[in-house]
């Protein structure tokens, strides 16, 4: 478990760091936190030969609300996302979300970036990023700057949209009015673990009429699944426990997930039915 | 002193962060070992080919079978039966390969970096053959007779050999016989016949620190030093000094601190022997340190069994009369150190706390192309614990009795102490030394409030929780012979060392013999150092398995420190020209009893020893005493787990509530070590009935290679561990009365766990293999009738 040979930069600046990635970008792979990456160098299922390391790249952590939209910049930390302020329900399901990232040495190093960067189906930033159809902002030396919706960028699994010679700088969300519920619900053998199945949620529930849905499935596709029967069940109906359960069922007949050693395709639907409801409830202040 | 929760003399070094565990022996010079392993379960070794990684800058050599080809396969420590011998594994993979992870070359370079580099670059071609994978269905070919004749190494022919490595009996009392009259009793409708079966789930020990060795032959003391090792360092060095071709006094085989044993680490495995052999070949420093991807693949794993039973058994009150059982045993692609060690233990240990006149195991060994297995905590108990009691509990429902009073009126009345099962275990006639099987029971459900919890549980029923309470009785067996030995020596200064065979997985021995000795000299036991895990140092060693420390080195620390009080008394004696029956030991020095003034500190007495002094005294020079403890027979320790469950129906999530340990160890020397030990047991024995299964793909490639999908409890999933522990059944066979530690948080934690979720679900007999994972759960609540 020691990796391949290989070159480390340290750019101390955006523009240094995409010249450097702009010279060999097959070879080359971006580091951020470190959590995803160097795992994969050790297994030696990743072997870039050249490291082009962001952490002292100024101004690609934190986050701040312009308008209608939270920007994320790329490093920010899991932790520091948990520990956001913002207030209303996006601030809230960023914080819940934060908590099923691993563990805490995990969440203290790895970034939001490299996150969606990375691609994990499975991942709680992957799937809130799908829900709300988040923006990449995305630079190359080249061709400058460039935007990606969530829906384009991520493509199959550990694969998105980014080209090899791009940085992600940040990611855009839509701060949500105070009509949105948002909740999340994960089931994992153990804390901290990457979830069988995730569901994450999110309704405009307008004087008791659900009237947008939005639901992002985790761990059942690929990449993030948005369950459109599920928002077609719900869109535009008085919003009730049994809608939901309704909804649940729907996602659950429209999935077809793996199977793998965690769980064959018809338990990770038994997930989908228990879980989406949970989500919901979750955003409701119950569990 | 003895009994005190004193703390652990260990710590302080620990705490520190200066502890040396293997991968911090750093010798200048050294060179790395990486190991080729195979990528595929079953296959015909087309080529090896080294030479691409021998052009990599930093890479010294490579080896192949051919390089070792005059090294035999590695041999038997325990339970060596005959049959066995031509199914031991070569250093090298020879001709075939067996499972995925088997070493097939071998790369020595300046870094662990470049030697992986160079591992790569092996080139590795092999005819793949079909995987066998299942040790319960009917044998198959497994070595041809060339192989067998090869791995017999006796000179003589020896034949093909099939995947039954072995199968044997153990039995008392008259099987047949008995079953011969069910039918009739049957009939009759006195008695009734149970037929079980229980599987219990391929998985083994990880501890933290993963396996390593270093290894650097010193031209100057013409020694081979071997550091790193763990467990068994007396009976390594002989091994190793055998395979390298030394006499046994130039090999000096090192335990520095280690992370970690329960089973698997520190036996002698083709890795050890290479690192050693390079040492010698290569006249450098050479080390090797296991990563966890290959720890998962390579070090023994254990456990995979599957028991059929089947019981007569009397209706009117659940008593066993007869139990045949037959198991199988996934030993993996060869049988290594621990020869038939675990089937034998499950044989013998299988009727467990129980009197049961008429008894019959055949254990089946199979060999499958999987990762060889061996001991692992509590081996052959946790598997026939979780058979034993699942039929024990299915007796009860089916009866319709309550399954404490099944078991009081199974269990061996405390008044037939000491109880001979004719039987062997571990080479040893098996005799329950002591024990009050229902007393304990009593006492554990009048600490918990058994009825209690039972009606907690039902009220939660009540409002339609799928909650459970169940639990296990189980037998273990500690302090195996036959011999362990201690020196205590006092200085000049009167500080005590402590020196002995034992060695130190991290249990905290040092702790316990430094009490054992502190408490017969009446001092302190913190600054008393503790020599041991050395083969330069002392004499003889059994090593640390099997439960045995604390009885053996405990016992003959207290004797060697009995024959210091002794020679202590006799010099202070002679000092004050007094008899010897007028001086006594207080702490730390001698006193006359009628004037306390005249008195010898221990240093003082020391001084006095000095030769030409003790010459005059007609005493030995020098202030030590040796100590030997031999013992024929175990000791029997016994316990009882407990565990209140719930069960999500929605996602089949199965949350351990609450978990209970009572058990009676005779004698706790230091109770707080006593209750870590049943902790991490306990935490081991979620692990195998919760969350741990080595699985593996139809063409035999492993699927649980990393922590991702090879799932071990952590604390969170940890419940707190509640201990009751006892003192009721001191052993008669050593003169502490104390009795292992070591394994019974394990035993019966897959038995109580499975009789807690059946409750929960109200389905008898529900469970009845382990790990249970959510999904069976997901599916067996469909099943639940009751709202
Ligand atoms: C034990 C463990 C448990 C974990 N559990 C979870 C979990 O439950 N949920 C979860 O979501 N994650 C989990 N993770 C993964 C963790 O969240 C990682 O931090 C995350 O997946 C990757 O972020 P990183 O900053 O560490 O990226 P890195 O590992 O540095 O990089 C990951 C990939 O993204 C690319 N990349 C990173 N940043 C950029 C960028 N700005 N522009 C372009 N490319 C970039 C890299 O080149 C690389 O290919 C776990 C990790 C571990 C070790």
């Amino acid at each position: 478990m020691k990796p391949s040979p290989f070159e480390y930069h340290r750019p101390e600046s955006l523009e240094e760091a995409l010249g450097m990635l702009a010279r060999d970008p097959d070879e080359s792979k971006v580091l951020a936190g470190g959590q995803s990456l160097v795992p994969m160098m050790n297994f030696r299922l990743a072997s870039p030969t050249r490291l082009i390391d962001i952490n002292r790249v100024p101004d690609l952590e934190g986050m701040s609300v312009s308008g209608d939209r939270l920007r994320v910049a790329a490093r920010t930390r899991h932790i520091d996302v948990q520990r956001n302020e913002l207030p209303g329900p996006l601030g809230e399901l960023l914080r819940e979300a934060a908590g099923h990232v691993g563990h805490l040495p995990i969440r203290t190093r790895g970034t939001f970036g490299g996150s969606i960067a990375h691609c994990d189906a499975a991942s709680e930033w992957c799937q809130v990023a799908a829900l709300l159809d988040a923006e990449m902002t995305v630079v190359s030396a080249s061709r400058g700057e460039r935007t990606i919706q969530a829906a384009d960028f991520f493509q199959s699994i550990f694969t998105t949209s980014l080209e090899l010679d791009e940085i992600l700088v940040a990611v855009t969300l839509p701060v949500l009015g105070e009509t949105w519920v948002t909740g999340i619900a994960e089931f994992a053998r153990r804390a901290g673990d990457f979830g069988i199945v995730t569901a994450t949620t999110a309704l405009n529930i307008v004087e008791g009429v659900v009237a947008e849905a939005r639901i992002s499935l985790g761990g059942v596709h690929e990449i993030p699944f948005r369950s459109e029967a599920a928002e077609t069940v719900l869109a535009g109906q008085a919003f009730t426990p049994e809608l939901v359960v309704a909804a649940a069922e729907a996602a659950a007949d429209e999935v077809d997930p793996p199977s793998d050693v965690h769980g064959d395709a018809d338990y990770r639907r038994d997930l989908v039915r228990a879980l989406l409801p949970r989500a919901v409830r979750s955003g409701m202040g119950a569990t | 002193m003895i009994g005190d929760r004193a703390r652990r003399i260990e710590d302080p070094v620990l705490l520190r962060g200066a502890g040396r565990f293997a991968a911090d022996t750093v010798r200048s010079g050294e060179l790395h070992m990486r190991v080729v392993r195979s990528p595929v379960a079953h296959g015909r070794i087309v080529k090896v080919d080294v030479s691409q990684a021998l052009l990599l800058d930093g890479v010294v050599t490579a080896w192949t079978f051919d390089d070792i080809a005059e090294l035999p396969a590695i041999g038997f420590r325990l339970t060596p039966r005959p049959e066995l011998i031509p199914y031991r594994q070569p250093v090298l993979a020879r001709r075939e390969v067996r499972y995925v992870g088997e070493p097939v070359a071998v790369v020595f370079a300046t870094s662990a970096y470049l030697a992986e580099d160079g591992a790569e670059l092996v080139d590795v071609e092999i005819e793949p053959g079909q995987a066998h994978l299942q040790a319960d269905t009917e044998p198959i070919p497994w070595i041809d007779a060339e192989q067998a004749t090869w791995a017999s190494n006796t000179g003589d022919q020896v034949a093909a050999q099939d995947s039954e490595a072995t199968t044997f009996v153990e039995e008392y009392g008259d099987i047949d016989a008995a079953f011969a009259k069910a039918d009739r009793l049957v009939k009759k409708g006195t008695h009734r016949v149970f037929t079980t079966e229980a599987r219990i789930g391929r998985h083994t020990a990880v501890p933290m620190e993963c396996r390593g060795l270093v290894a650097s032959y010193d031209e100057s003391d013409q020694l081979l030093v071997v550091d790193g090792a763990a467990k068994v360092p007396f009976w390594n060095r002989e091994a190793i000094a055998a395979m390298v071709g030394l006499p046994p006094h130039r090999v000096v085989v090192r335990e520095t601190h280690v992370g970690g044993g329960f089973g698997p680490r520190g036996e002698l495995y083709p890795e050890d022997v290479l690192v050693t052999v390079a040492a010698m070949r290569l006249r450098r420093p050479i080390k090797w340190i296991e990563d966890r991807q290959e720890h998962l693949v390579a070090t023994n794993h254990s456990r995979g069994q599957h028991h059929r039973i089947q019981a007569l058994v009397r209706v009117e009150d659940g008593f066993i009369e007869a139990m045949d059982a037959e198991f199988f045993l996934d030993q993996g692609a060869y049988v290594r150190t621990h020869g038939a060690t675990v089937a034998s233990l499950t044989a013998s240990m299988l009727p467990g706390p129980y009197v049961i006149p008429h008894f019959r195991a055949r254990a089946r060994v199979r060999l499958t192309h999987k990762t060889p297995a061996g001991t692992y905590r509590s081996p052959g108990r946790y598997e026939g614990t979780f058979a034993r009691e699942r039929l024990v509990d299915t007796i009860a429902r089916e009866l319709g009795l309550d399954p404490a009073t099944v078991r009081r009126t199974n269990f061996i009345p405390a008044d037939k102490m000491p109880f001979e099962r004719p039987i062997q275990a571990m080479g040893t006639h098996l005799v329950h030394d002591s024990g009050d099987y229902a007393l304990l029971l009593d006492k554990v459900s009048e600490r918990f409030d058994f009825p209690g919890i039972r009606a907690e549980v039902e009220g939660r029923r009540a409002q339609g929780e799928l909650v459970g309470f169940g639990f296990g009785y189980f037998v273990e067996k500690s302090g195996i012979g036959p011999f362990e030995g201690a020196r205590v020596a006092v200085d000049g200064a009167g500080q005590v060392t402590i020196s002995c065979g034992a060695s130190s997985v991290g249990q905290g021995v040092d702790t316990v013999l430094a009490q054992v000795v502190a408490d017969g000299l009446q001092i302190s036991h913190e600054p008393i150092r503790v020599v041991r895990g050395r083969t330069d140092l002392f004499e003889y060693g059994r090593g640390a398995f099997a439960t045995r420390l604390a009885v053996m080195a405990g016992s003959a620390a207290a004797i060697a420190t009995e024959a210091l009080a002794e020679k202590a008394r006799r010099v202070a004696a002679h000092e004050f020209k007094v008899s010897f029956e007028e001086v006594e030991l207080v702490e730390g020095g001698v006193e006359v009893r009628e004037n306390r003034a005249q008195r010898l500190t221990l240093g003082e007495i020391a001084q006095l020893l000095e030769p030409m002094n003790a010459a005059a005294m007609k005493e030995e020079p020098g202030f030590s005493a040796d100590g030997w403890f031999r013992t024929d027979h175990m000791t029997y320790p016994y316990g009882l787990h407990a565990a209140v469950v719930s069960i999500d129906r929605e996602t089949g999530h199965l949350a351990i509530e609450r978990f209970i340990v009572g058990y009676d160890v005779g004698r706790a020397l230091n109770p707080t070590l006593v209750e870590g030990q049943i902790t991490g047991g306990v935490a081991q024995g979620i692990g195998g009935a919760v969350y741990e299964e080595f699985l593996y793909s139809e063409d035999g490639t492993p699927l649980c290679t990393t922590f991702m999908d090879y799932l071990i409890p952590t604390v969170r999933e940890m419940p707190d561990v509640e201990i009751l522990l006892t003192e009721d059944a001191p052993s008669p066979l050593n003169p502490l009365g104390v009795k292992g530690a070591g394994e019974g948080g394990t035993t019966a934690v897959a038995a109580a766990i499975g009789s807690a979720v059946d409750d929960a679900l109200r389905i008898p007999g529900a469970i009845t293999s382990v790990p249970i994972r959510p999904l069976l759960l997901r599916r067996l609540v469909d099943q639940v009738s009751i709202p």
